[in-house]
């Protein structure tokens, strides 16, 4: 049914949705934290700008993202690469599209802790990293949870993103919403059904996995 | 409350009035597919037919082989220009397409092209630099100029070596984006995207490394009965049409 092809288009997706729901969760934990802690003046206009990709259409980003990753950008100088057309800079695009899928979940976690669980660390004589490792992260672990799922998710079905960066490179940025993409245009629809079929359990799986997720959290709670 | 039904209706008739075209009354409208690589002249095409005839035509470009899908599935469309012989061919064959009503309408060239001026020196010798870091081309399966791309590498012998670093774009357009905005620091593109603009650096591929270019149209099923439809397809045959089309270096058939 996949042939080698498809399987290293699958395996390539996976890849990509792996790493970077790593690189979402190193960044979107702090910034999450942040987000429900800090009392900064600013931090609404950054939590504004982390849900953008919400509303914008993929294409926005990925022709931004085209120029402000080519060769004459200070982005580009700063790095001495360019990224269009390779793993690294779909791990970007991605990172950036997914963020608000992250943090959101994790920040409204964070949040729903309150105070007391804070104070009573504090009480305990545990210092800042101390109580944010112990009790804040495994507190906030299903949210953390919920965002890892809906970041990977995302991940696996982006396409837009990846269609304007990405260049459709066998093994490299040939991603599986691009091989579906191609299989439906050359009328190649046995595989397209196959491909499509397998995005479709996926889909299924993961918003199952996030009802369960929550259905645990709440009766946790009780 | 007399006045005010009064203004009401001049009102209604200045909207009524304005939403009606000027031109000929029997003005109709049509909704035309075309391959990418045409975009800049179906424009000009467009606008000239608009004010010969008083019609209206609107356009969808897309890769032939994305236009192709979209008719299979039933899209709205009164005609197709596609960037290949094989998919009017087989539109018709499949009863997509009135039969008898396809021709050549323009035969295109290929250009090896990068924003670069000092890149490409009137010859594919850059095509060897191993340190190319990609060379971007449009989807070979969906679009005849990426076809007509590989046709080129392999009859130059350099196809193995840079087909790792091959970025295919969904048509001929993003292919063309991708070079311009100098992510691709060369790539092959249609010589009507960059006949006029002289900027950059090019090289002009010789017809012979590559499997024709031939352009066909084809009045489809949906515009059968669609006259302004018809009238398009004529007004590309007709003299003033192949003056544009050939401004933009194409080569037109002998028989129009």
């Amino acid at each position: 049914m996949f042939d080698a092809a498809m399987i290293e288009t699958i395996l390539l997706t996976l890849e990509l949705a792996a790493v970077t729901t790593v690189v979402l969760l190193v960044i979107g934990v702090p910034l999450a934290w942040w987000l429900a802690r800090s009392k900064a003046w600013g931090k609404e206009i950054v939590a504004v700008i982390v849900s953008l990709p919400i509303v914008l259409p993929p294409t926005v980003l990925g022709f931004y993202l085209l120029i402000a990753m080519g060769p004459h950008s200070p982005f580009t100088a700063l790095i001495g690469q360019t990224l269009p057309f390779t793993f690294a800079g779909l791990v970007v695009g991605s990172t950036l599209y997914s963020l608000p899928f992250v943090v959101n979940p994790i920040r409204n976690a964070f949040e729903a802790m309150g105070e007391r669980h804070w104070e009573a660390a504090a009480t305990l004589r545990a210092g800042p990293l101390d109580a944010f490792f112990n009790v804040a992260l495994p507190l906030a672990s299903p949210g953390i949870l919920t965002g890892a799922i809906l970041g990977f998710a995302h991940t696996m079905g982006e396409f837009g993103v990846v269609l304007m960066i990405g260049g459709s490179i066998p093994g490299e940025t040939k991603v599986l919403s691009i091989a579906i993409f191609e299989f439906v245009e050359t009328l190649e629809w046995g595989k397209a059904h196959v491909l499509a079929g397998a995005m479709l359990v996926l889909s299924f799986a993961v918003i199952l996995a996030m009802r369960l997720i929550e259905t645990r959290f709440k009766s946790d709670l009780s | 409350m007399a006045q005010a039904i009064t203004r009401f209706s001049i009102g209604l008739a200045v909207v009524a009035l304005a939403s009606f075209p000027a031109g000929p009354v029997h003005a109709g409208e049509t909704t035309v597919a075309v391959a990418a690589n045409f975009t800049l002249a179906a424009k000009r095409l467009g606008a000239a037919f608009e004010a010969a005839t008083g019609h209206r035509v609107v356009f969808s470009f897309g890769s032939t082989g994305q236009l192709f899908t979209q008719i299979v599935h039933g899209a709205p469309f009164d005609a197709f220009l596609a960037a290949d012989t094989e998919r009017p061919e087989r539109a018709e064959k499949e009863l997509l397409g009135v039969p008898g009503t396809r021709f050549t309408y323009a035969i295109g060239g290929l250009v090896l092209w990068s924003a670069d001026a000092d890149l490409i020196e009137g010859t594919p010798s850059v095509l060897s630099d191993k340190a190319l870091r990609h060379v971007a081309i449009a989807n070979p399966v969906t679009a005849p100029y990426g076809a007509a791309a590989i046709d080129t590498m392999n009859g130059l012998g350099v196809l193995p070596d840079l087909e790792p670093r091959l970025v295919a774009g969904k048509s001929i357009s993003q292919t063309y984006q991708f070079v311009a905005t100098g992510n691709a620091p060369v790539g092959f593109v249609a010589l009507s995207q960059v006949k006029e603009s002289g900027t950059g650096s090019r090289w002009v591929v010789p017809d012979d490394l590559h499997r024709p270019l031939r352009q066909d149209a084809i009045l489809l099923e949906h515009g059968r009965e669609n006259g302004a439809a018809r009238a398009f397809l004529e007004f590309l045959k007709g003299a003033e049409a192949v003056k544009i089309i050939a401004g933009l270096g194409y080569r037109v058939p002998d028989q129009n």
